[in-house]
């Protein structure tokens, strides 16, 4: 049965994760997300949840693995810079193959920046972010009922393939309220028992040991051997996107969080002007939706990649669509949050002057 | 006994031995790759000895630090987790929280301690986290080969104060240990060495009553080992003994700084 609440995005996660049954959270208190910790620290202590305010981003991420090794289900959230200080850790519990949830409702950067809403950790998120070869889970929600839901997806996700999923928002995602209905939380029926935790030894099985380490270099090849051998497996199995608009389209959007929102809207704008546009908006920004871009890439006048940062995602849509099509960006820097109407002008600018192009070629 | 000691004995003979000093089940077969002579080794098994003892072996868990001791996990036969350098505590406080009827311990050289992980070491036991850690002392960088470590002594050459450590360049050495001490949620602080049989005693007396007042609930207990080491410091071990001795002590001395009331 549902459970229909009004609620911040920021909340409406810390909500999710209870029902999700974390049993720990430690944080670092940072704008835009410290509702978080907020929330936790009093719903989520009183239902039975550990709730530590730690001192720093870098002994909350260690706390995350202590946790996680001794077999709970753990997260920790924060924004850009406590994020950036997290990625020693997160290496470590990649490594280690601790399950986890990393939150990161991303601000605008570089440095201290702004507590504005801003995609600019989009590289740190999905090509590694700390040392080593490594991938995270990145969900991207783009609502606040998505900001809840992912949680439950997150968490049943770092369970299945031990690794640690980073679930990315914005400050906008974080801090705006809206609807969100809380369905019931059922486990995924291939959550797996955690053998490997370190509990205490008890006399009928060997000593379990968490580690990141391995000295011979051969060793730790195959270690790296196992870990690509997963990412392989998720990246088969775990891609999410949404397409709207997309069966006629001759120009195709792509933006995730909430500059697909944006985007959407835009869409909505183009098509009563008669531009046949749709939207692609990935859900998983790892594994990335190439292989559907690259499906529809053929039949396209032109791509516009719309996000909050300088042009990171389009990157990838750029190695996706391996020139099939035109690939144009479109992208707010800062904290600022482009307007349907700007990406509109952008996607008309792109029609324009591909149809004055062709004209010329006539 | 070691089959290479007892192979010249006839089946007979062997039989008629007494085992008088044996390896805990609490240590794994895997040999020590310290250095001969290094404090670690001797700590380790006394450690694992007051868990057979305490016979809790099921409900320990350790955690190891970035240093020589690194592999702590590969000697010591309980679940274990290799921590980040610096973070033991860190680690060790989640690992207490969500299995607090277990007993946990943090085990650190003085860089993981006291230079990188001295925000860790202090919010924990700050939080009087009901753990005990185990803080090697050896005044070095081991693992990395000899460099200058926050509890290095003035005028102590190391790699990186070839001169010998100044207090103009770096300050003194730190006092890590009575910090902790005026720390309300600390229940019990005490320094202790490896150096001689009766040292080592003492020490297990002192990790005896680390779990026990963590049984309790008492606070953080905190238990530093003066201990040597012979291949940064360029000595022997009965070198590095006595030079642990007239130049550690004055600096470190041993005994209680803090116990329970
Ligand atoms: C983030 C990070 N910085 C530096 C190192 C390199 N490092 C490994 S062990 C160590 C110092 C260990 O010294 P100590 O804690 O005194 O332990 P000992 O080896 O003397 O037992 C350093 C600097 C590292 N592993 N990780
Ligand atoms: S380098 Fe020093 S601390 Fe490390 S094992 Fe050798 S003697 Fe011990």
């Amino acid at each position: 049965m549902g459970d229909t609440r009004l609620m911040k995005g920021n909340e409406a996660l810390a909500e999710a994760a209870i029902r999700a049954g974390c049993q720990g959270y430690f944080g670092y208190p940072i704008t835009p997300q410290s509702e978080i910790l907020e929330y936790l620290a009093d719903e989520g202590r009183k239902r039975g949840m550990i709730v530590l305010q730690a001192e720093s981003e870098v002994a909350s991420i260690n706390m995350v693995y202590g946790g996680a090794g001794a077999g709970a289900r753990v997260m920790t959230s924060s924004s850009s810079p406590g994020i950036s200080l997290m990625q020693e850790g997160i290496s470590y519990i990649a490594c280690a193959e601790l399950p986890c949830l990393i939150v990161n409702v991303n601000r605008g950067g570089p440095g201290l920046g702004t507590i504005q809403p801003s995609q600019g950790d989009y590289f740190q998120s999905v090509k590694g972010g700390g040392h080593g070869d490594y991938r995270l889970i990145v969900l991207a929600p783009s609502s606040v009922q998505e900001m809840a839901d992912f949680v439950y997806d997150a968490f049943d996700l770092a369970d299945k393939y031990r690794t640690p999923v980073l679930i990315l928002a914005d400050g906008a995602l974080g801090q705006m309220m809206e609807k969100v209905e809380f369905r019931e939380y059922i486990p995924a029926d291939h959550v797996p028992p955690k053998p490997w935790a370190t509990t205490g030894k008890l006399k009928e099985r060997a000593r379990n040991f968490v580690t990141s380490l391995h000295m011979q270099p051969e060793q730790m090849e195959e270690v790296n051997k196992h870990l690509q051998a997963k990412y392989r497996t998720i990246a088969e199995h775990e891609v999410r996107y949404e397409l709207v608009a997309a069966d006629d389209a001759e120009y195709m959007i792509v933006a995730y969080g909430l500059a697909a929102r944006v985007s959407h809207r835009a869409v909505q704008l183009a098509r009563a002007e008669g531009i046949r546009v749709g939207l692609l908006r990935p859900i998983t920004l790892w594994p990335y939706p190439s292989a559907v871009l690259q499906s529809i890439a053929s039949r396209l006048q032109g791509v516009l990649v719309v996000e909050m940062n300088a042009g990171q995602m389009v990157e990838d849509v750029r190695l996706a669509v391996e020139g099939r099509a035109p690939v144009h960006f479109y992208g707010r820097m800062g904290g600022v949050i482009p307007g349907p109407d700007e990406v509109v002008r952008a996607l008309r600018a792109i029609v324009h002057n591909e149809v004055a192009q062709a004209a010329e070629a006539h | 006994m070691s089959p290479e000691i007892t192979q010249d004995l006839t089946a007979e003979e062997q039989e008629q031995l007494e085992c008088v000093y044996a390896k805990p089940e609490t240590l794994t077969e895997t040999r020590f790759h310290y250095c001969p002579g290094c404090g670690h080794s001797v700590v380790h098994r006394v450690l694992m000895e007051v868990v057979e003892e305490l016979d809790i072996q099921d409900k320990t868990i350790g955690i190891a630090p970035v240093g020589c001791s690194v592999f702590a996990y590969h000697y010591m036969n309980i679940d274990m987790q290799g921590a980040a350098h610096g973070r033991a505590s860190a680690v060790a406080t989640a690992v207490k929280r969500l299995l607090p009827d277990r007993y946990v311990f943090a085990y650190q050289g003085d860089g993981d301690l006291a230079a990188i992980g001295t925000a860790e070491t202090i919010h924990t036991c700050n939080r009087g986290e009901n753990i005990m850690i185990v803080f090697i002392n050896n005044a070095i960088y081991g693992m990395t080969g000899g460099q200058m470590a926050p509890t290095t002594l003035l005028g102590m050459k190391t790699s990186t104060s070839p001169t010998g450590r100044t207090v103009e360049t770096a300050g003194f050495p730190i006092m890590i240990t009575n910090m902790i001490a005026m720390l309300p949620g600390v229940a019990y602080v005490t320094r202790q060495s490896v150096e001689t049989p009766n040292a080592v005693r003492q020490l297990k007396k002192a990790f005896t009553k680390g779990f026990q007042y963590q049984k309790e609930h008492k606070g953080t207990c905190f238990i530093e080992v003066v201990s040597n080491c012979p291949s940064g410091w360029k000595m022997t071990p009965l070198q590095a003994n006595k030079w642990l001795v007239e130049n550690m002590f004055p600096v470190y001395p041993p005994g209680d700084i803090k116990v329970p009331a």
